[in-house]
């Protein structure tokens, strides 16, 4: 197994929201991938968009300008 | 064979309808379970034609659009989610079983029922519906389209009329959705029902329900739902809340690559192309004595659907003898219509309904009109 790192990791209510969010940062170039949700966070929906945390600050920027819809924000060791 | 029976299923689709539905099976996980690249191969394209179908609606997002296996699920989950005792709904005689039904269930429940008639050409009254209305008036739940006579009903009309008393306005889209353009925000539909099979030219076993943001239906089934497993109750949140098990991802990919023909192609000139089609057959055959066409036929606002009945004869007798001797395929019967025949006066007599694909040429119709006129002739012999 590889060592754990620190992620930046969004939940979602729903697989429709993660579906949306996968879309719309592969349009705009937002690094990351949908992994499942690791046991140590609670979420609705049971995958989770994940992001180095070097591209922490793309991700925020993407995140502020876009409208939508997601559960939680939060950095995790993954 | 000559198939003519496109209000019943589309039967000629897209080669890129089947390819797609051929590909999925070759290479699609299960959607939304799990995070492998074939759970979410399909997930991705499962979300795809949700956004492709809330355009085609003009839904206000792809989270308003649910999937199902047909109109007749999503009519079921909203009328049976919707209503309860002492609700009272407003709907019509051109109704087809698949809003029928479930509604005289719900009046088992408690739920009020008024039906509203029409009139000689199979026309409903707005001003009628309106006066219909009363206080404890929860929906008017009525076709887009009838699957008898192919008159359309006038939607803004009705949106209008239940935004303006405060009702809910669910619409069965069966026969329309793919051929005559739906706006649910400017019509003022709150529910939308439609099938994937028909004009919309995708797979059997595909459908879907709209629902407007602010509404929740009930669902009727509760299972898996790859989301908030530990939660015992089934989640309320659309579109989830409607989509319980295992989605038909094969169908849906389907349905995907038939909205993007349809959107290649323009629902416009698929249109026009089948209301030419159903003119030249109309024109061929209504001026025949022994022939009564039913429906609206002083307008091309309507669906490319033509009824009838020659003299007497019994309809299934007349739709055999089109499909046996020449290779014609119709429908013949009450067409899970049973309230307009009975206005039609032809609950026994059923009738022949002929509707057309653009996929049908002018050479077919003008053998349909021929052999229509043969059988006419042997009536007369």
């Amino acid at each position: 197994m590889r060592q754990k790192e620190k992620y930046i990791v969004v939940t979602f209510h729903s697989t429709t929201e993660a579906m949306a969010m996968e879309k719309n940062c592969k349009q705009q170039k937002v690094p990351g991938r949908l992994i499942p949700v690791p046991e140590s966070i609670a979420a609705g929906c049971g995958m989770c968009w994940c992001t180095k945390i070097e591209d922490k600050e793309t991700l925020d920027q993407f995140l502020k300008e876009t409208s939508l819809s997601v559960q939680s924000i939060r950095e995790c060791l993954i | 064979m000559i198939y003519m029976d496109n209000a019943a299923t589309s039967m000629k689709k897209p080669k890129e309808v089947i390819d797609a539905v051929v590909s999925a099976m070759q290479s699609f996980g299960n959607a939304g379970r799990g995070v492998t690249e074939a759970s979410l191969d399909a997930a991705r394209m499962i979300y795809d034609t949700r956004e492709k179908l809330a355009d085609f609606f003009h839904a206000e997002d792809p989270t308003r659009i649910a999937f199902t296996m047909n109109s007749t699920e999503s009519l079921n989950m909203a009328i049976k989610g919707l209503f309860g005792e002492k609700d009272h709904v407003i709907t019509t005689v051109l109704e087809h079983n698949s809003v029928l039904r479930p509604l005289y269930e719900c009046q088992k429940e408690g739920v009020e029922l008024s039906i509203l008639g029409c009139d000689e050409r199979g026309n409903i009254s707005y001003k009628e519906m309106e006066a219909m209305i009363r206080e404890n008036t929860k929906a008017i739940v009525c076709t887009h389209g009838s699957n008898v006579t192919g008159n359309l009903l006038d939607l803004n009309r009705i949106g209008t009329l239940a935004k303006k008393h405060g009702i809910l306005f669910v619409v069965d889209a069966s026969q329309t959705a793919g051929f005559f353009p739906i706006d649910v925000q400017k019509m003022k539909i709150d529910v939308l029902c439609f099938t994937g099979h028909k004009s919309l030219l995708g797979p059997q076993g595909t459908g879907g329900i709209y629902v407007k943001e602010g509404i929740y239906i009930k669902p009727l089934l509760s299972g898996g739902s790859g989301i908030d497993s530990f939660n015992k109750q089934h989640p309320k949140q659309m579109p989830g809340s409607l989509e319980a098990g295992t989605l038909n991802g094969h169908g849906i990919s389907g349905l995907k690559a038939a909205i993007s023909y349809l959107e290649k192609t323009g629902i416009e000139a698929i249109k026009e192309k089948e209301l030419q089609l159903m003119w030249r057959f109309y024109e061929g055959i209504y001026q025949i004595p022994e022939i009564k066409v039913y429906g609206d036929f002083t307008t091309s606002y309507r669906c490319p659907i033509v009824s009838f009945n020659i003299a007497n004869l019994d309809s299934s007798r007349v739709s055999d003898e089109l499909s046996f001797k020449y290779e014609i395929a119709t429908r013949a019967g009450a067409h899970c219509a049973p309230l307009l025949h009975e206005a039609m006066g032809t609950k026994s007599q059923g009738a022949v309904r002929f509707s057309f694909s653009h996929y049908n040429t002018e050479a077919e119709v003008d053998e349909a009109i021929r052999a229509i006129e043969e059988i006419v002739e042997g009536y007369r012999e």
